[in-house]
C-alpha cells in the first residue's frame, strides 16, 4: 500500500507563520499516452497518431502550453481541432488561482473525451518536482517546473518507444526568457501565435487568437490619450484614506462619452456619480468595478440630453471628440448639476464575450477593423482578422484583450461567427447571449451524471416510494408540451369524500445534490422557452424522457394527497415519494371535451369532471380572499411547418380546464410551502411577492379616472372588487386594458430562503406562504423545494448545504436574477418574431388604445398582436409640432387633438430596418389626422402572403 | 479564488498522497531508560512520546482506588514549539484535559486491568510536533510505550483520523487537510477483532456517509497496526540480541 516514496521538506513561508508540509513524491504516475509501454495505466488518453497538420511540426506531437498560453488563449484552446494536449498540474493550478472561469473551462475541455487532453500530475512526479531555488521567483519556479515536465515527457517518449514514429512534445510559451531556456535546454518550443500559424488545414483559428503585449503597440500613434491607471495599492490606499471610491461603472445607452457609477450604500440604495468625457471615463467598460475620484465641486456638471453615438470610421486622433466633447458641456443650471468624477483605476474587469457587428475598415487590404457590439453601452473593440469580407454581415462575438493607454479604442479578438444578422437562429443565439442565458449544450461532466439507458425502476427505487401505479392519473398540459412535469387524480373514497392526487416528476431522484448536472441545473435556473425553441435546465434525456410524465410509462414522481370533501375543504394532507403510471396525456383542448361531453363516462373524465368541480370552488374561495385576476396579452405565433418562420399570431386563450389544473398547482405549491415551512423554519425556499407601494399605483388610478372609474388600492381584495365592477358603456375592452395597466403596478415576485426574511406574503396571490413545487424540470428552485420535502417526509437525506440559509440565500439570488433575464429573453424573442411577422407583411393599418401617455410620445396598444408601440411626435428631422404635456392628466395635447389614455387611434405598423443591429417596429399614427402629424392611410395591404393565411 | 483544493480530478492530495494512503510511520521503543515503558512516533510531520510508569500503588489521593481493576491515568500535553504560533500553555487547557480523557478510555478498553486491582498506570504523552492527527498519533505512541512497559493488552490499539471529502473518505488526514473545514473522524481499533476502542466526531457528517467513513477508518488502522506490529517485532530482536538470548 505504501509505497517507498522519497521524502522531501517543503516549506512555504507566508507572512510571518511557518508552514512546514510533507509532499510525497511518487513514481507511479503514469505519463497518459497510447504508444507508452513503460507505464503500467490502465486508461490512457493520449493519442499514437496525434497528428494536427502544421508546418512547423510534421510529426505526430504532443502540446504542452504553458500557464499564460491557456490564461489567454482559452477561446483557440477549446476548438475542436487542437487535441492531444498535456496540461499540467503547474498550469492547471496557476489558472485555478488566476482565472475562476478560465479554470472551469479547461475543465470542461478535460473532461471532454473527443479533445483528448491529459493532466499530468508532474508536481507529485519523483522525476518532475522541483524545489524553488534561493532567490528563483515563484513565476520563474513554475516556468522552470513546465520546462522540467516538458524534458521529462520529451525523454520519456523516446525511450518508451517501441514502434518509432518520432511521437515528441511541444512546449508553447509566448514568454520570450521561458522560449529562450527551453530552446537552451533541447526542447521544441514555439510561441503560440507561430505554432497556430502553422496550422495550415484551419487558418480560421489564427483570428481567434488573443492580442498579446507585446505586439499591440504599432497600433497606434505614440500619442497617450488616457492617463494611467492607478496600481491596485494605491487604490486600496485612496479607498480607505476616503480619497477614492469604489463602484460599479455603468455606461449611458445613449451618449457613449457619459457613464455613472453606481456606489453601493448600505442595503438597498446607494449614490450615483457622473462621469464625463473620454478622459475621465478612462478605459472603463461597462460593469466593471473601478475607482473613482470626484471632481471640485466647480467642475461638476449635468447629465446631457443629447444622444451621442460612436459612429464612423476609426478615429485615431481626437480632434473630433473635442468638438463632441464640447457639446456636452452647455452650461447647465446649477440645480441639474450632479456629483462629477473621474476614473482613476480599475479594480476589477468584467468583460465577457460581446456580441456584435463588424464594420469593415475602409482600406480593402487593412486587417484590423473596428467591431461595434450590440449593447451600445460597450465601446466599440478593434480586432485584426483577415476574413473581414466574410464575416460583414454576420453576427460575430469578440472579447477585450486590453485597452492601453494610447489606443482609442480597446483590442480584442474574434471568437466566433454566430451567422448572418438577421437570419432567425443568429438573432436567437445574440439575445441569449445577451440575456446571459446559459445555452451550450451540456458538457460531457453533466452528461456523465445522467442515468444510464435503458432505464427502468428497479426494487431500490422503490425503498420509501408508494405504488400508485393503479390510478388513473392523467396529464393535461399545451399542445406539443414534451416535459410533463404534472399529473393529477381525483377518485372518490369509501367514505363519500374524494381523493385529490397532484403528481409532479421526481426530478431530484436523478438530479442529486452537489454533482456537475446538479451544479449546470442550479447555475442555469431555470428553463427558458423562446418562440419556437427551448433551452433545458437539465439534459432531454430527463427533460422529456425520464422525468417526463408521459401517458403508459411508469414514472417517479412525488404526490401531494389531499382528502376533501365535496365542498373542496381539506380534510388531510399527505406527502410521498411514489410511481405512477399515466393513463392519458391531454392538452386543455382535449380535457375540455371530455369534460363538456356528456356521453363519456370512463374513469379519466370522472376524474377530469371531479377536479373541474373542486377547482371551481377553490377559485372562488381564492378570490373571495382577495387573489388578483391580473392580465396581460400574450401572443403565440402559428409557425410555418417548414420554414419556421411566423405565419400568424393569436392572442393565447384560456379555457377552464387552464384554470382547473392552475388550481390544483397553486394548492399543491401552497401546502408544500406551509410543510417546509413547518419543518425548516431557518432554511425553507419560498416565494413571496411583496405588495407594492401605493405610488405605483398612481398611473393606473390617473387612468380610471380619467373614465370615471374608481379603483381603491388599499387592499389586494379591495383592488380585485374594484377591478372587478370597473366597465364603461360602449367599451368592452376597457376592463382588460385595466387589468394590464394593474400588471404594470406589481412588483416582481422572487424567491428568498425563509431564514433571511421575514415578510413572507403573495400579495397576487394572497396566500401567506407560498413556493414553487409543480415543476421542477423547468425551474431549479422546485428542485430544492422538493429535496427539502424528501427530507421532511424522511424520503431522502440532507446534505449541508441545503440547510444553509447563506448558501441558500445566494442561490435564490441566482435563480432570481435568472428568472428576470429568462424573462427579458422571452420578450425579445416574442419581439423578433413580431418584427419578422412585420417584415413578410409590408405595413399594416390597425387600430389600438393609448396605454400610456409620456412627454413626446404615446404609446399604443394594438389588442389583435398584443403589441405595443412607441407614437414618436417629435423626430429629427422635422419641425417639432407644439406639443403640450399635462402630467396630471396625463394628457399629450398636439396642436388641437388631445391624447388621453384608453383613446382609441389607429396606426401604420411596420418594419423599420434602417439599423440592421437594432431592427424595430415604427408605428405612425393614421387617425385622428392631425396635420404634419399623421400619416395617411397605406392605399391597400400588401397581399403577398395573403393566401396562405386563409388556410 | 476557492481555498485548496483537498483532492484533485486526477485522485491526489495536497502532499501527493491518494485517498486511502497513509503518512510515513516511523517509530521507536525504549527511548528513555527510567521508565518502565517509552515509545517515540512520528506520523508524517506529528510526532510523539509517550511515556509510561506502572503498575504501580496508588499515588496521591487513596480514595480513588479500585478495587477491581487498575485505574489508568493519561496526561496528554503539547510542547511548546509544537506548532506554528509558539504555545503559552502546554498543558491543562480545555482541549488537552479532553483529549487526556479520550485517552484514558481508549486505553481503559484495550489494557487488562482486572490483573492489576488497586493500583494505577500512568500514561503520559506529549506531542513533539502537530501536523495533524494530534489524538491518534498519541494512541500509537501510548500503544507501543505500553508495551514496552510489558503491561498486558487485548490487542494494539490503533488509531486513525478520516475525513470526507468530494464523497470519498480521505486517511490520516494532515493540518491542512484538517483545517480545510473537513468533516473528520477519530477512530481506535482493536484491529484483530474489529472492535471499536473509541470514536469520536463532532463535525456534521450526514448518516448514510457515516458507514463508508468507518469502513475507511477501520482500514487505515489495521494498515497502522501491520507498521506497529513491525516496529515490536524489530524492537524485540534488538532487545534480545543484548541480552544475548
Amino acid at each position: 500500500m505504501l509505497k517507498s516514496k522519497t521524502f522531501v521538506k517543503k516549506t512555504r513561508s507566508g507572512g510571518v507563520m511557518k508552514i512546514v508540509r510533507e509532499h510525497y513524491l511518487r513514481d507511479d504516475i503514469w505519463c497518459g499516452s497510447e504508444a507508452c509501454t513503460e507505464c503500467k495505466q490502465e486508461s490512457t488518453v493520449l493519442q499514437t497518431d496525434a497528428c494536427m497538420e502544421s508546418s512547423l511540426c510534421s510529426y505526430p506531437h504532443y502540446l504542452i502550453p504553458d500557464t499564460n498560453v491557456v490564461l489567454h488563449q482559452i477561446d483557440v484552446l477549446e476548438d475542436a481541432v487542437i487535441r492531444n494536449v498535456i496540461i499540467l498540474q503547474t498550469v492547471l493550478q496557476e489558472v485555478r488561482h488566476r482565472s475562476a472561469p478560465v479554470y472551469k473551462r479547461l475543465k470542461d475541455i478535460i473532461h471532454e473525451k473527443e479533445k483528448h487532453f491529459y493532466t499530468f500530475t508532474n508536481e507529485h512526479h519523483r522525476e518532475t518536482f522541483i524545489e524553488r531555488e534561493p532567490g528563483e521567483s515563484a513565476n520563474d519556479r513554475n516556468d522552470r517546473a513546465i520546462r522540467v515536465a516538458a524534458k521529462w515527457y520529451s525523454q520519456h517518449l523516446k525511450t518508451s518507444e517501441s514502434d518509432t514514429d518520432g511521437l515528441k512534445v511541444v512546449l508553447l510559451t509566448n514568454d520570450q526568457g521561458n522560449k529562450q531556456k527551453a530552446e537552451e535546454s533541447g526542447l521544441l518550443v514555439y510561441k503560440f501565435e507561430e505554432y497556430i500559424k502553422s496550422l495550415t488545414a484551419n487558418p480560421e483559428l489564427v483570428d481567434r487568437l488573443a492580442l498579446s503585449n507585446d505586439d499591440k503597440n504599432e497600433i497606434t500613434s505614440s500619442k497617450v490619450l488616457f492617463p494611467e491607471h492607478l496600481p491596485l495599492s494605491r487604490i486600496q490606499a485612496g479607498i480607505k484614506s476616503g480619497s477614492f471610491v469604489q463602484g460599479t461603472f455603468r455606461a449611458s445607452r445613449d451618449n457613449y462619452l457619459e457613464a455613472t457609477v453606481f456606489i453601493q450604500g448600505e442595503g438597498e440604495d446607494g449614490t450615483e456619480i457622473l462621469i464625463q468625457g473620454l478622459q475621465n471615463l478612462n478605459r472603463a467598460v461597462h460593469q466593471d468595478v473601478v475607482a473613482v475620484q470626484l471632481l471640485p465641486r466647480n467642475q461638476w456638471v449635468a447629465p446631457s440630453s443629447v444622444v451621442l453615438q460612436d459612429e464612423g470610421a476609426a478615429k485615431d486622433d481626437n480632434v473630433e471628440e473635442e468638438e463632441e466633447e464640447k457639446a456636452l458641456r452647455i452650461s447647465a443650471a446649477e440645480a441639474a448639476r450632479k456629483a462629477t468624477g473621474k476614473v482613476v483605476g480599475i479594480i476589477k474587469r468584467n468583460w465577457r464575450p460581446f456580441c456584435g457587428m463588424l464594420n469593415v475598415s475602409q482600406i480593402k487590404e487593412s486587417t484590423r477593423h473596428l467591431f461595434t457590439p450590440a449593447d451600445r453601452r460597450i465601446p466599440r473593440i478593434r480586432i485584426e482578422t483577415r476574413q473581414a469580407s466574410t464575416l460583414a454581415g454576420q453576427r460575430i462575438m469578440v472579447s477585450i484583450d486590453g485597452w492601453p493607454k494610447d489606443s482609442r479604442y480597446p483590442n480584442g479578438h474574434f471568437v466566433r461567427s454566430l451567422g448572418g444578422a438577421g437570419e432567425k437562429d443568429t438573432e436567437q443565439e445574440v439575445l441569449l447571449l445577451e440575456h446571459d442565458v446559459p445555452h451550450q449544450a451540456f458538457s460531457q461532466a453533466v452528461l456523465n451524471f445522467l442515468p444510464k439507458m435503458p432505464w427502468a425502476i428497479t426494487p431500490e427505487d422503490m425503498v420509501r416510494r408508494e405504488d400508485l401505479r393503479h390510478l388513473t392519473v392523467c396529464s393535461v398540459d399545451p399542445p406539443g408540451c414534451t416535459d410533463i412535469d404534472d399529473a393529477l387524480h381525483c377518485r372518490e373514497l369509501e367514505n363519500g369524500n374524494l381523493e385529490v392526487g397532484v403528481h409532479i416528476a421526481d426530478v431530484s431522484h436523478f438530479i442529486r445534490p452537489g454533482n456537475a448536472l446538479d451544479k449546470e441545473a442550479a447555475n442555469r435556473g431555470t428553463t427558458v422557452y423562446l418562440c419556437g425553441k427551448r433551452i433545458d435546465m437539465v439534459p432531454e434525456l430527463l427533460s422529456s424522457n425520464l422525468c417526463s410524465l408521459r401517458s403508459n410509462v411508469e414514472r417517479l414522481a412525488f404526490s401531494c394527497i389531499w382528502e376533501m370533501n365535496h365542498e373542496a375543504e381539506i380534510l388531510k394532507t399527505r406527502f410521498t415519494k411514489s410511481v405512477i403510471n399515466s393513463k392519458a396525456s391531454l392538452t386543455y383542448a382535449e380535457a375540455q371535451m371530455r369534460i363538456d361531453d356528456t356521453n363519456k363516462n370512463d374513469d379519466i373524465t370522472k376524474s377530469l369532471r371531479g377536479l373541474n368541480k373542486l377547482a371551481k370552488i377553490l377559485k372562488r374561495q381564492r378570490i373571495e380572499k382577495g387573489a388578483l385576476t391580473l392580465s396581460s396579452l400574450e401572443v403565440r405565433f402559428h409557425m410555418d411547418s417548414e420554414t419556421h418562420d411566423p405565419i400568424d399570431l393569436q392572442t393565447k386563450e384560456l379555457m377552464e380546464t387552464n384554470s382547473m389544473v392552475e388550481e390544483f398547482m397553486l394548492l399543491a405549491n401552497i401546502s408544500v410551502a406551509q410543510k417546509i415551512y413547518d419543518e425548516f423554519q431557518e432554511c425553507a425556499l419560498l416565494r413571496k411577492h411583496p405588495a407594492p407601494p401605493p405610488s405605483n399605483y398612481d398611473i393606473l388610478l390617473k387612468a380610471a379616472k380619467s373614465k370615471d372609474v374608481a379603483i381603491y388600492t388599499d387592499t389586494a381584495k379591495a383592488l380585485a372588487d374594484s377591478l372587478d365592477v370597473a366597465k364603461v358603456d360602449g367599451f368592452p375592452y376597457f376592463n382588460t386594458l385595466l387589468r394590464i395597466l394593474a400588471t404594470r403596478c406589481m412588483m416582481q415576485a422572487v424567491y428568498f430562503c425563509s431564514g433571511m426574511d421575514n415578510d413572507f406574503h403573495h400579495y397576487g396571490l394572497a396566500s401567506p406562504i407560498y413556493t414553487h413545487f409543480t415543476s421542477p424540470i423547468r425551474r431549479y428552485a422546485d428542485i430544492i423545494v422538493h429535496r427539502l420535502l424528501a427530507v421532511a417526509i424522511g424520503a431522502d437525506s440532507t446534505y449541508p448545504d441545503l440547510m444553509d440559509k447563506h448558501k441558500q440565500s445566494a442561490l435564490c439570488n441566482n435563480l432570481n436574477y435568472r428568472h428576470k433575464m429568462a424573462q427579458y429573453a422571452q420578450r425579445a424573442s416574442v419581439a423578433f418574431h413580431t418584427q419578422l411577422f412585420f417584415k413578410s407583411r409590408g405595413i399594416l393599418n390597425e387600430e389600438g388604445f393609448v396605454l400610456f401617455v409620456r412627454k413626446n410620445a404615446i404609446i399604443v396598444l394594438i389588442p389583435k398582436f398584443g403589441l405595443e408601440g412607441t407614437v414618436f411626435f417629435d423626430s429629427k428631422d422635422k419641425v417639432a409640432p407644439s406639443i403640450v404635456f399635462d402630467e396630471e392628466g396625463p394628457t399629450l395635447t398636439i396642436q388641437q387633438h388631445t391624447f388621453r389614455i384608453f383613446d382609441k387611434v389607429k396606426v401604420t405598423i411596420s418594419l423599420d430596418a434602417s439599423n440592421i443591429q437594432h431592427q424595430k417596429i415604427r408605428m405612425a399614427l393614421t387617425d385622428p389626422v392631425i396635420p404634419g402629424v399623421s400619416v395617411p392611410v397605406p392605399d391597400a395591404e400588401p397581399q403577398a402572403k395573403k393566401p396562405k393565411l386563409d388556410r | 479564488m476557492a481555498g485548496l483544493e483537498l483532492l484533485s480530478d486526477q485522485g491526489y492530495r495536497l502532499d501527493g498522497r491518494k485517498a486511502t494512503e497513509l503518512r510515513k510511520v516511523q517509530a521507536r521503543m525504549g527511548v528513555f531508560a527510567q521508565a518502565d515503558g517509552s515509545a517515540y512516533l512520528e506520523q508524517g510531520n506529528t510526532k510523539a512520546l509517550a511515556v509510561v510508569y506502572g503498575p504501580h500503588e496508588m499515588r496521591g489521593s487513596r480514595s480513588r482506588t479500585l478495587h477491581d481493576r487498575a485505574l489508568i491515568n493519561c496526561q496528554y500535553s503539547m510542547a511548546t514549539f509544537s506548532t506554528a504560533e509558539r504555545k503559552r500553555r502546554p498543558h491543562g487547557d480545555r482541549k488537552s484535559t479532553e483529549m487526556s480523557l479520550h485517552l484514558k478510555q481508549t486505553f481503559e478498553a484495550a489494557v487488562m486491568t482486572q490483573l492489576y486491582p488497586r493500583s494505577q498506570i500512568d500514561i503520559y504523552v506529549k506531542i513533539l510536533q502537530s501536523d495533524g492527527g494530534n489524538y491518534s498519533t498519541c494512541v500509537n505512541a501510548a500503544t507501543l510505550a505500553v508495551i514496552d512497559a510489558g503491561i498486558p493488552m487485548r490487542d494494539y490499539v490503533c488509531a486513525c483520523t478520516v475525513g470526507f471529502v468530494d464523497e470519498t473518505p480521505l486517511a490520516d488526514l494532515c493540518y491542512a487537510e484538517e483545517s480545510g473545514g473537513v468533516s473528520s473522524l477519530a477512530l481506535a481499533l482493536l484491529p484483530r477483532g474489529g472492535q471499536i476502542a473509541l470514536l469520536q466526531m463532532d463535525a456534521r457528517l450526514h448518516q448514510d456517509h457515516l458507514e463508508t467513513l468507518i469502513e475507511a477508518a477501520m482500514t487505515a488502522c489495521k494498515g497502522v497496526s501491520k507498521v506497529l506490529d513491525e516496529v515490536v517485532r524489530q524492537h524485540l530482536q534488538e532487545v534480545s540480541v543484548l541480552t544475548g538470548e
